[in-house]
């Protein structure tokens, strides 16, 4: 039994004494970075001294417009793309799940393929696809009597929305489909007997059965969309967009950070955007009940 | 009984089916082949419009010009993407398997507590830290090394979860009961018997994290600041920024951007199995 102790120990300590300097430690210190402020010393000459401010830094953040107009603009993001992102793999997922659909295997390739596509490059595409004298879209879009400005105050959210749909929607359309291929087919072959067509089968047996599946991609959705940045970066740089330089918090924070050398404000916003994070990865979990942990211990 | 629906209303449906599917397809595709093509013309072709055509085509020259740029820093950065994402992932597969193979094979006291720590982990966004992780490489010197890339690459929650699904759906209990009778060591077990097994499992993790590394923007952005250090994806975010005043960047940010994404589509293509399983794996359990 020692021997077992012994080994469980060292394969376990690399991972938790990584764990520990890139998670644990960088948390505490946020929170403690948060606590104080540079202030410059005598009249300027001396340099800088680091005082403890207590919370300050948080009133500052949370009294700054800016960053308070960063959580709308995540807020209305996640309205927009989680529905749109849910509705869509899932719809996918539903369509290559039935009985009807071809070619199953080139279709979930050729869906997942956008994100072998680093979002830096992705965001990069879309820019010049956005940029009227580039692009096919937006002169296609001309062309059939549609104009639309993707770099425009209404423009700046569709035009994120969109990169991230194309980047996620086949991703998650293929753990809907695996989650929608371990159904039990007995069950979908009860609900025909039982009269039921392809819809009634899609939404009243499959969509209830993958329900945790759907949680989780949510969980996942949020916590990926809190610390949007790339795409609105690329959009920001150049392009004339509406999308401002502390359009989402993690842009705030890192402006605040390198652009203005303030680390206790850029720590106060993160640590802010965290707290965020747990308390909508809580709320989500709760939603959906404990089932999952009962299940994992079985498995 | 509802009745057989007559064929030609199944027709119809599979048209319309197949033909949804098709749609989002060339909703998928039509960026990546627009890359392609767009890839292939001078800057003057480029911003001329017409993007699907081969008008002013170009691709040697550009290809040349990539590589010949600032002393050819472009296959250096590529050199670096190679480095961070294939040492990071090859590196953070073997410490997640590891603790994942643990997790399932040995009972101790608050395993479950431990495991539900890294569940919590999988659950932080990751972005918060890297300004403090910023600051504390700073302390230690490390800001602007590769150490600064490499070491948070190492640590993946998720990958520790993923091993240890795949080793409760690869390792049965009795192969490590026979090694033990045969009098081989815990960790023999583990080396010899366990890892070997779970090998599609652990090709899964590597997966997964070559992407995320490849693709990670935010940690260098934040942690370099010497180009010969960058990687793809802040090398090129560099040149792009210096499009706006240049447009001879163009066409290097968007070949330089086509060469990016072949590995992972290569990567992707080839090991469908191994994605297919980390996904299902993800979403079922």
């Amino acid at each position: 039994m020692k021997a077992r102790t012994r080994a469980a120990t060292i394969l376990l300590t690399p991972f938790f004494l990584l764990f520990t300097v890139v998670m644990v430690v960088p948390i505490g210190y946020a929170v403690w970075l948060s606590l104080f402020t540079e202030k410059q010393s005598g009249l300027g000459f001396g340099g800088t001294e680091t005082v403890f401010t207590g919370l300050d830094n948080y009133t500052a953040a949370l009294g700054d417009r800016a960053f308070r107009e960063g959580f709308g603009v995540l807020l209305g993001y996640c309205l927009l793309y989680i529905p749109l992102l849910l509705a869509g793999a899932l719809g996918l997922a539903l369509l290559l799940d039935s009985a009807l659909a071809r070619a199953r295997r080139f279709f979930q390739l050729a869906l997942f393929l956008p994100h072998a596509v680093p979002g830096i490059i992705a965001a990069l595409i879309w820019v010049y696809l956005y940029t009227p004298q580039l692009s096919p879209v937006v002169q296609a879009m001309e062309a059939g009597g549609i104009g639309f400005d993707f770099f425009s105050p209404e423009g700046a959210l569709p035009s994120v929305v969109n990169i991230a749909l194309w980047e996620w929607l086949g991703y998650n359309m293929v753990i809907f489909y695996a989650a929608l291929q371990a159904i039990d087919r007995s069950v979908l072959e009860a609900a025909t007997v039982d009269g039921a067509g392809a819809w009634r089968i899609a939404f009243s047996v499959k969509v209830p059965l993958v329900k945790a599946s759907l949680a989780m991609v949510a969980l996942f959705t949020i916590i990926g969309s809190l610390q949007l940045f790339t795409e609105p970066l690329i959009l920001n740089k150049g392009t004339g967009s509406a999308v401002t330089s502390t359009w989402t918090p993690n842009m705030y924070a890192y402006t605040a950070a390198f652009d203005r050398n303030d680390y206790g404000l850029a720590a106060a916003a993160s640590v802010l955007l965290a707290l965020t994070a747990a308390l909508l990865s809580f709320a989500v979990t709760r939603m959906t009940g404990r089932r999952k942990a009962g299940k994992e211990r079985t498995a | 009984m509802n009745g057989r629906p007559r064929t030609g209303s199944v027709w119809l449906s599979k048209a319309a089916v197949n033909g949804a599917l098709v749609l989002a397809v060339v909703y998928m595709l039509f960026p990546l082949v627009w890359l392609l093509t767009a890839a292939t013309k001078d800057a003057g072709g480029l911003l001329a419009g017409n993007a699907f055509s081969f008008e002013g085509f170009d691709l040697g020259g550009n290809l040349t010009r990539l590589a010949e740029y600032n002393d050819g820093i472009y296959f250096h950065w590529y050199a670096n993407s190679l480095l961070y994402a294939g040492l990071g992932a090859l590196a953070c597969s073997f410490v997640s398997v590891a603790a994942g193979y643990a997790f399932h094979v040995y009972d101790f006291r608050g395993k479950e507590k431990l495991f539900g720590l890294v569940l919590l982990g999988v659950l932080v966004p990751t972005t918060a830290l890297a300004l403090p992780m910023y600051l504390l490489a700073s302390e230690v010197g490390v800001v602007n090394t590769y150490w600064a890339v490499l070491v948070p690459v190492l640590v993946n929650p998720f990958g520790v979860y993923l091993s240890r699904v795949f080793c409760a759906g690869y390792i049965p209990d009795e192969a490590l009961e026979a090694a033990r009778i045969d009098g081989a060591g815990e960790l023999r077990v583990f080396w010899s018997i366990g890892l070997r097994m779970v090998m599609p499992g652990f090709v899964t993790v590597f997966l997964f994290q070559f992407t995320a590394v490849w693709n990670n923007f935010f940690l260098p952005l934040v942690m370099l600041s010497d180009q010969k250090l960058y990687p793809l994806s802040l090398g090129l975010y560099a040149w792009n920024s210096n499009a706006h005043a240049e447009p001879d960047f163009y066409p290097l940010v968007v070949t330089g951007s086509l060469l990016a994404v072949v590995p992972l589509v290569v990567a992707f293509v080839s090991l469908q199995r191994h994605w297919k399983a980390g996904l299902t794996a993800g979403s079922v359990k």
